[in-house]
This record gives structure tokens, C-alpha cells and sequence, in this order.
């Protein structure tokens, strides 16, 4: 179920290995949404976006930082992420491919765990950050 | 629009059963194939049971219904889901029946990028477990605009 990360491995300034998605989808937008519970019309109702004005549907930004916690436990293991912290900034559309990345920013003992913090990131092809994100992860 | 004097409202508890089905589920929607969401057994031997993925506590939305959350009053076409925290404090697996309590943790105005005035409310929900431990706790940030939300 995934390499377990050692703490004696981990320096600040790592880089956590980048996770991309490409070409998000419609049908992504529509999975999440039954899979969530948030059914915001914005996200999957084409006649809804285009009457406010908007030209297509775009993703939950909780999709989005899905990715980007997938990106983390990939990294930090599963049952490791003590917090996590997101912001959204700007929107992904269908057929973006979305980029996600972290950083180590500090290492340090606390609650009788080894801990880690960081920095994420999710952007877009052109580079733009959608999300932005934070977190705590135990380390072994 | 929320004001000051909705602070420390709160909604009615509610339950929330974990289930592997809903997990296995957001698992895929987020395209996460890690085997600990898909198959019990060795989930079971290496976490002491199924995990739920980190940010699968959205899926309240499924059991919150209008008493359980705080009588805040939004104008629903200027409000956007400005971020998202989670804290968790204990492990959380398949089986396990929360119960949720949401308040309205903070709300506060900051002058908007475009002019007019934003206000920021922060909904927190704290989650226990059966004997009552706190397992996990979410914090929403709901932005209201000045002026009806509009596309950029």
C-alpha cells in the first residue's frame, strides 16, 4: 500500500513528486459532484453557466484539491495527513490538465510524532495556480 | 448576507455512518487508485481498517440536512467556497459512525480586490466518535461579494 516515508530521509526544501492530470473532463466534474454531494449547478449545468454568463462548466474546486491531497498521500502515506489546508484561486475547465506539487518547509517533533509541513500547489497548463495548499503529515 | 451576531450559532448534531461504498467511490471521483480505499483486507492488516481519504468529510453533505446547519443567512448568488481546512486528529475507517456539530466559528468583512466590502464566514464542524472523541474537525470559508458573482 505505498513505501512508508522515513523521517531521517525527509530535509526541508523536498520536493514532493508532482502528480499531473490531464485534460480534466465533464464527466470528472459530474463524478465528483454525486460522489461529494455538492451540487452546485456551475459545475455540470451547461444551460445554467450560460446564463450567467459564464461559457462552460468548470470543476469543484474541492476536485481540485482532491488531486492535490492524492499528491500528498502518495508522498506522506495514507492515515499520515494531520491537517490540510486549501485555497481557491482560479478556475479549471474542461480539458485543463492540472499539475500538482508540494514542498517540505519545516520538520519537527510535536504530540510525540515526527511532523513535516509544507506547501502545495495545484496549477493549470498555463501555469496558473488554481489551488493553493498547506499541510501537516506524521512522518515514521 | 451573514453579520457578527451569527457567531457561535449552532446547527443540530447529525450522523454520519462512514461507508466503504461512498469511500470507494470519492476515491475514484478524486483519481486516487490506492489500494487502502479498494480492498479491505490488507487495508485492514496495515491501517487497522479502511481509511477514509483526506478530504472525504465533504460528503457530509449527505446527512446534513436544514437543523443541522447553523441558521446563517446567505444571499446565494454572491457566495463562493473560498478554502477548505482539515484537521485530523484520529484515525477514521470504514464502520465508524461520526456525529457532526457545525458552527459558525467567525464572520468578518475585508474591503474586496474590486471595491465593495466581502464578508467571510467560516463554518466549523467538529466531528467525535462514539465516546465522544474528537476525531476531526472542517472549517469552510464562505465568501459573500459585494455585488453578484461574476464570471472571471
Amino acid at each position: 500500500m505505498g513505501q512508508k516515508l522515513r523521517f531521517d530521509q525527509v530535509a526541508v526544501g523536498d520536493e514532493i513528486p508532482a502528480l499531473t492530470v490531464e485534460s480534466v473532463s465533464r464527466m470528472d466534474f459530474v463524478r465528483y459532484a454525486g460522489a461529494s454531494g455538492d451540487f452546485v449547478p456551475l459545475h455540470y449545468d451547461q444551460t445554467f453557466v450560460e446564463a450567467v454568463g459564464i461559457p462552460t462548466v468548470f470543476a469543484q474546486g474541492m476536485f481540485t484539491a482532491g488531486l492535490l491531497s492524492r499528491c500528498l498521500t502518495d508522498y506522506a502515506g495514507v492515515g499520515q495527513v494531520r491537517r490540510f489546508r486549501v485555497r481557491f484561486t482560479t478556475r479549471v475547465w474542461p480539458g485543463d490538465t492540472v499539475t500538482c506539487r508540494g514542498k517540505i518547509t519545516k520538520k519537527y517533533q510535536e504530540q510525540g510524532e515526527n511532523r513535516i509541513d509544507g506547501e502545495l500547489e495545484a496549477t493549470n497548463q498555463k501555469g496558473e495556480v488554481a489551488v493553493k495548499g498547506s499541510f501537516v503529515a506524521a512522518v515514521g | 448576507m451573514a453579520d457578527k451576531s451569527a457567531i457561535d450559532k449552532s446547527g443540530r448534531p447529525f450522523k454520519m455512518p462512514i461507508e466503504w461504498g461512498k469511500v470507494r467511490e470519492f476515491a475514484r471521483a478524486i483519481k486516487d487508485p490506492n489500494p487502502a480505499y479498494f480492498d479491505p483486507e490488507p487495508a485492514r492488516r496495515e491501517y487497522g481498517g479502511v481509511p477514509i481519504p483526506v478530504t472525504f468529510l465533504m460528503t457530509s453533505a449527505f446527512w446534513q440536512d436544514e437543523y443541522s446547519m447553523p441558521a446563517v443567512q446567505f444571499d446565494l448568488g454572491r457566495v463562493l467556497h473560498g478554502e477548505q481546512e482539515f484537521e485530523l486528529l484520529k484515525p477514521i475507517y470504514v464502520g465508524d459512525v461520526l456525529t457532526g456539530v457545525t458552527r459558525v466559528a467567525d464572520v468578518y468583512d475585508k474591503a474586496g480586490s474590486r471595491g465593495g466590502t466581502m464578508t467571510f464566514t467560516v463554518l466549523e464542524t467538529t466531528y467525535t466518535k462514539e465516546k465522544g472523541e474528537r476525531v476531526a474537525i472542517s472549517r469552510s470559508v464562505i465568501l459573500e461579494t459585494g455585488q453578484p458573482v461574476k464570471p472571471g
